[in-house]
């Protein structure tokens, strides 16, 4: 630490940045209209939803048996189409396999858009065109996990050792053969585990998904919040708290044996 | 790691791939046809300019703005209370009383396991829609996210300093106030403003639940089949997410 780092001198500055978010939040305060006392005015409705919520309706658990495997199945599904198509751009996107400025930005450009549309709203467009059904939720988290995984992907790509591709392009061989004997041996392991997380992402997401008709467990918990039975909405929440527990607990295993 | 393992794992992953994929429900493409996918294709080539700005206060620029600052104020409730909530939950806080921070991970964990879309219907209940709402339920749910992040950098952070202070005899706020918070300082702030980038891609999906901002007029013109107001709302999310992305990637770069 020099001496212009310490406390005395940065004081304008650091009084400066004070004063942005403190005008960040005081515009943000107006605009939301924030009106506290109305959680405190209206706090018997919390308690009556967590009353009911409280007491989870386990004779309903037959019935969120189906459901259930269907969410996986859209899953493991979405999951498998998403990374199917997310390694191809994840290599057109970093710049030791293209060597090509233009390719790679174009790829780069594609990955970041769909990466920033919001799962809900993209579920909620793709049910739109296709109409209520398993294979919407299957297609919303195949994009979703396309724009999740590629980021991995090519940030994996980025940080293999170069040597490997070096020496098999200098002995002529093409671009396909260096993808798949030079790059990919080395990002095998990182690929295995950030399917395996996405797929831990993809379960978490079933519950959102549901809600605007894109199938699985979700749409158990959207009927039950509409018909405010909250104590099946706890269930199904509870559910899928297990459900995660245990894929979790399984990909953890997984990768640990992977590395 | 053994090849017969890998073998096996790789076998039963593809077994579950082949089952779910063929055991997936496609009726509803049934109704779906080329022409009506042209359509929407070519409808959302066609934003709807007119409605960017209007002056109305409805338009997508005032309602971006709205949404931007319910996740502001949202991530900023979130992190002011989840700072307390990681203090009573780090494990290197407490040398003898290991209930404690058991406890605060436990409340922490049990806040993080909702969804956000649950907090925002009991929020909508509560104070009704608007987007106050969306507030509540993004601070509520950034409280268990933070608050375990917050928790696991205390927790790593080194006792070096902690030690020194305490050998000439620091009392416990001292060292918490001249060692441990400024050791762990950047990295939340850091923290916060990751949870500040996902804060605005979950304030323009609250609105389908009327928890305020730019969802509830999107989900709206999807219903209608509006698809030139759909991609003006689409462009505009993208375009804040990438803008508030890129200004929080600088100022954290800054930060290390």
């Amino acid at each position: 630490m020099k001496l212009k780092d310490t406390i005395h001198r940065d004081f304008p500055k650091n009084l400066l940045i004070v004063l942005i978010i403190l005008a960040l939040l005081f515009i943000s305060v107006i605009n939301t209209g924030v009106d506290l006392m109305e959680v405190f005015r209206n706090s018997d409705q919390m308690w009556r939803f967590l009353s009911r919520f409280l007491k989870p309706d386990f004779s309903y658990f037959p019935n969120i048996i189906k459901p259930m495997i269907q969410t996986i199945k859209m899953s493991i599904y979405g999951t498998f189409l998403g990374v199917i198509t997310g390694l191809p751009i994840a290599f057109l996107g970093s710049m030791i396999f293209t060597k090509n400025k233009t390719i790679t930005n174009i790829a780069k450009f594609i990955m970041g858009v769909v990466r920033t549309i919001p799962s809900l709203l993209l579920a909620a467009i793709l049910v739109a065109i296709f109409g209520i059904g398993e294979f919407t939720g299957v297609m919303t988290i195949a994009i979703f996990t396309f724009g999740m995984t590629s980021q991995l992907f090519y940030q994996a790509i980025d940080t293999i050792e170069v040597g490997a591709v070096e020496a098999q392009e200098s002995v002529g061989a093409n671009k396909i053969k260096v993808a798949f004997y030079a790059i990919l041996p080395q990002i095998v392991n990182q690929i295995a585990s950030y399917t395996l997380y996405a797929f831990e992402v993809n379960i978490r997401a079933s519950t959102v998904l549901g809600y605007v008709g894109a199938g699985g467990i979700g749409l158990i918990m959207n009927t039950s919040l509409g018909l405010m039975r909250y104590d099946r909405v706890s269930l199904v929440i509870l559910t899928i708290f297990v459900l995660v527990f245990i894929v979790d607990g399984l990909s953890g295993y997984l990768r640990r044996k992977l590395s | 790691m053994t090849n017969k393992f890998s073998k096996t794992v790789s076998f039963i992953v593809i077994i579950l791939v082949l089952y779910s994929v063929l055991s997936v429900d496609y009726s509803s493409l049934e109704y779906f046809t080329l022409s009506s996918f042209k359509n929407v294709l070519i409808g959302l080539s066609k934003p709807d300019w007119n409605y960017l700005y209007d002056g109305s206060g409805e338009d997508v620029f005032s309602l971006m703005i709205l949404t931007i600052n319910i996740a502001i104020l949202g991530t900023f409730i979130g992190a002011f209370l989840a700072y307390p909530l990681s203090l009573v939950a780090s494990k290197n806080l407490y040398s003898k009383l290991i209930g404690i921070p058991k406890f605060g991970k436990f409340v922490l964990n049990v806040l993080r396991a909702f969804p956000e879309l649950i907090y925002a219907i009991i929020f909508v209940k509560v104070v009704g829609p608007g987007p106050f709402a969306g507030v509540l339920a993004i601070g509520v749910h950034h409280i268990g996210m933070m608050g375990k992040l917050f928790a696991e950098e205390m927790e790593a952070s080194s006792d070096y300093s902690f030690e020194a202070q305490e050998s000439v005899g620091a009392s416990f706020w001292q060292t918490m106030f001249y060692s441990r918070i400024p050791q762990v300082m950047p990295i939340q702030a850091s923290l916060i403003l990751t949870h500040l980038e996902i804060a605005v891609r979950s304030a323009a999906t609250l609105g389908l639940v009327g928890a305020g901002g730019i969802g509830a007029p999107l989900i709206f013109a999807i219903q209608a089949r509006n698809w030139g107001k759909v991609s003006i709302i689409l462009i505009a999310v993208i375009l804040t997410v990438l803008i508030i992305d890129s200004i929080s990637a600088k100022i954290r770069k800054n930060l290390q």
